[in-house]
């Protein structure tokens, strides 16, 4: 069943809809959740709504509760290459937990909020932007990882980063649910305007996996989920641009790499001239990492994960 | 006799391909830092930067007439964000982000950070700071000052800059990110002026939000410069504004907007069918009052903010 959550109209002959396909299945009250699309040039989610959906209609008779797919929350952005809300140039995470005598989309904010409460599980899947690549990871507020941590082990990624509270925006759709006591886990992967089939798999077999956990799904898992690495046993290591020009990488994503190895360069296309060379400040993994070319002083180029070892940022030059 | 005024390069970045990117500061007088003005953030504050634009022409001339008081120093940063408003983008040409939610900013890290880094580092330390700030939603208000309800606001202060309304609003989730709750939270009086506009320049509420930062100056005794009392500020929190909104979406023909004066029961706005013209709704006036903030787009949505409304 596809429930309409948010219709309000839009000037002409239009309505603004928001939407979430409910699949239930036996007597169990627990419901999760799978969120996305609040980013519209995040589009890695909607492979995984997609093979969620296919898979739980195969074989529905192995669930026992509610799964609700929200693929969406920002349809007006996914249908036209926005990032933000259009018409409004906001990040819709941004505006959590809305207000309900705000603006249209302060109040849409508040209804979707509403819509999530309560909910055993909310999965919100975010790719990166069209910048960088990601790892598949979690995003979790250090304040909720006692919590959190048992079930995004679950989900199949490579890499749990726990963020400190000082890091954590109050207004993030994940955020606001959590301080309702709606469990929210942030997953990131992927790219921004692509889509990849194998990290689509991963998460919808990790969901799986946590249904099971969560004895909402008596079928058949995945065998080989995989154990992710967890940020707080090692550090996590911050590669900026020191200078503005093109990047032309020499390591490609989610390697491993050693202290001093090249990253990539920077150069500068009118002088033919290395700007920059990028180099690994750490023995570490390659997490997250810069794909679009064009960079200015201070964009990201790379985070690498290392495993308690000292950073040394000095050596980088 | 006073040092004359110092225009600087505050913060200076290369492109890859455009011309370097700066910040230039004017400064003015030695002495205390006493005031910090702060104009265009995003591309599309316009009428905030020239406003600053006229700050600035000011205070050039009272310098020369040597009517910058002496231990005062003021600094003005009309624009902060040139790379977007020279290409009609609101936000930062490379990646969209929004200085104003980088603050206090971080020298290491993405480029609008280093950029408010840097904004923050120069504004930071002043007695008073002032904000020629926007509405992140499109409409036209009443001129006013606003506050953050940080614990740290001066509400007497406020009522200098002598503009019809002083709000004092509730921080919200993202607000730990902006200019002005930050400057508050660095012991600086964090004034947000906002004169109604954007993206645009109205000549007539420019001018009351630059005069209103002059006479503030002069009641701080920072200038010496008369100006008309202007208004006694009437004070009031989100609470005190009565909000309409549509119900129905169309196209939007208002019969008021900000600043008019409305009995309860007058009608305030139609909205039509966009194919036919057929009035859909018909917009009245809940309670009696000024309009402090309305809708000023032709098209509306439904279940939109069209006014706020101060109840007398
Ligand atoms: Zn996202």
């Amino acid at each position: 069943m596809i429930k309409t959550i948010i219709s309000e109209g839009l000037p002409v002959d239009e309505q603004l809809l928001i939407r979430k396909k409910v699949i239930q299945n036996g007597n169990s009250p627990k419901r999760i959740c799978i969120v996305t699309g609040t980013h519209g040039d995040e589009l890695e989610g909607q492979y995984v709504c997609f093979e969620l959906i296919r898979r739980l209609n195969e074989d529905i008779r192995f669930l026992d509760g509610t799964v609700e797919v929200y693929p969406a929350l920002n349809p007006l952005g996914v249908d036209s290459v926005t990032r933000g809300i259009p018409t409004f140039d906001l990040d819709m995470n941004r505006i959590f937990p809305g207000d309900p005598n705000g603006h249209l989309i302060e109040h849409t904010a508040f209804e979707i909020i509403q819509d999530l409460r309560g909910a055993d599980m909310v999965i919100d899947i975010h790719a990166s932007n069209i910048f960088l690549r990601e790892m598949p990871q979690a995003r979790i507020n250090v304040q909720m990882s006692k919590k959190l941590i048992p079930y995004a082990n679950l989900l199949n990624i490579d890499f749990i980063w726990i963020h400190d509270a000082a890091t954590v925006l109050k207004s993030t759709l994940a955020h606001s649910l959590n301080v309702i006591k709606t469990p929210t886990i942030v997953v990131e992967m992927g790219i921004g305007m692509r889509m990849s089939r194998d990290y689509g798999n991963r998460l919808v077999d990790g969901i799986f996996n946590m249904m099971k956990k969560k004895k909402m799904w008596t079928g058949t898992i995945s065998k080989d989920i995989c154990k992710p690495i967890l940020s707080t046993t090692g550090e996590v290591c911050y590669m900026n641009a020191d200078a503005s020009g093109i990047i032309i990488p020499s390591v490609s994503h989610s390697v491993d790499v050693k202290k001093g190895d090249l990253l990539c360069q920077i150069v500068d296309p009118f002088e033919g001239l290395v700007l920059q060379n990028v180099l690994s400040p750490v023995d570490g993994v390659v997490f997250t990492l810069r794909t679009y070319p064009v960079v200015y002083e201070g964009s990201l180029i790379a985070r690498i994960f290392s495993k308690n070892t000292q950073i040394d940022n000095g050596e980088n030059q | 006799m006073n040092g004359s005024m110092k225009q600087e390069i505050l913060f200076k970045m290369k492109s890859p391909y455009r011309d370097d990117f700066k910040i230039q500061g004017f400064r003015f007088g030695e002495g205390e830092k006493s005031v910090a003005i702060v104009g265009a953030m995003r591309g599309d504050e316009i009428q905030q930067q020239f406003t600053c634009s006229q700050v600035v022409k000011n205070l050039i001339e009272l310098e020369k007439e040597g009517l910058i008081l002496p231990g005062h120093e003021i600094l003005v940063i009309p624009s902060a964000n040139h790379f977007s408003m020279n290409i009609n983008k609101r936000f930062w040409a490379m990646d969209n982000t929004d200085i104003n939610r980088m603050f206090p900013g971080y020298d290491k890290g993405e480029t609008t950070q280093r950029i408010a880094a840097a904004l923050f580092e120069e504004v930071c330390g002043f007695k008073y700071g002032i904000q020629l700030a926007s509405f992140y939603l499109p409409g036209e208000f009443i001129p006013h000052v606003r506050m953050m309800d940080t614990g740290f606001q001066n509400v007497k202060l406020a009522k200098k800059f002598g503009l019809p309304y002083v709000l004092i609003r509730k921080p919200r989730p993202y607000d730990t990110a902006v200019l002005n709750y930050n400057w508050q939270i660095f012991d600086t009086q964090a004034f947000s002026i906002y004169s109604g506009d954007t993206n645009t320049i109205n000549k007539e509420s420019a001018k009351v939000a630059w005069l209103s930062i002059l006479r503030f100056l002069n009641s701080m005794k920072i200038i010496k410069k008369n100006i008309h009392d202007g208004f006694n500020s009437f004070v009031l929190s989100d609470v005190d504004l009565e909000t309409v909104k549509s119900n129905q979406a169309g196209i939007l023909y208002s019969m008021n907007s900000a600043r008019d004066e409305v009995k309860k029961g007058d009608l305030l706005a139609k909205i039509l069918d966009p194919f036919t013209g057929i009035v859909r709704s018909e917009i009245y006036s809940p309670v009696e009052g000024t309009i402090f903030f309305s809708h000023n787009h032709p098209l509306i949505h439904q279940n939109t903010v069209m006014y706020r409304i101060v109840k007398f």
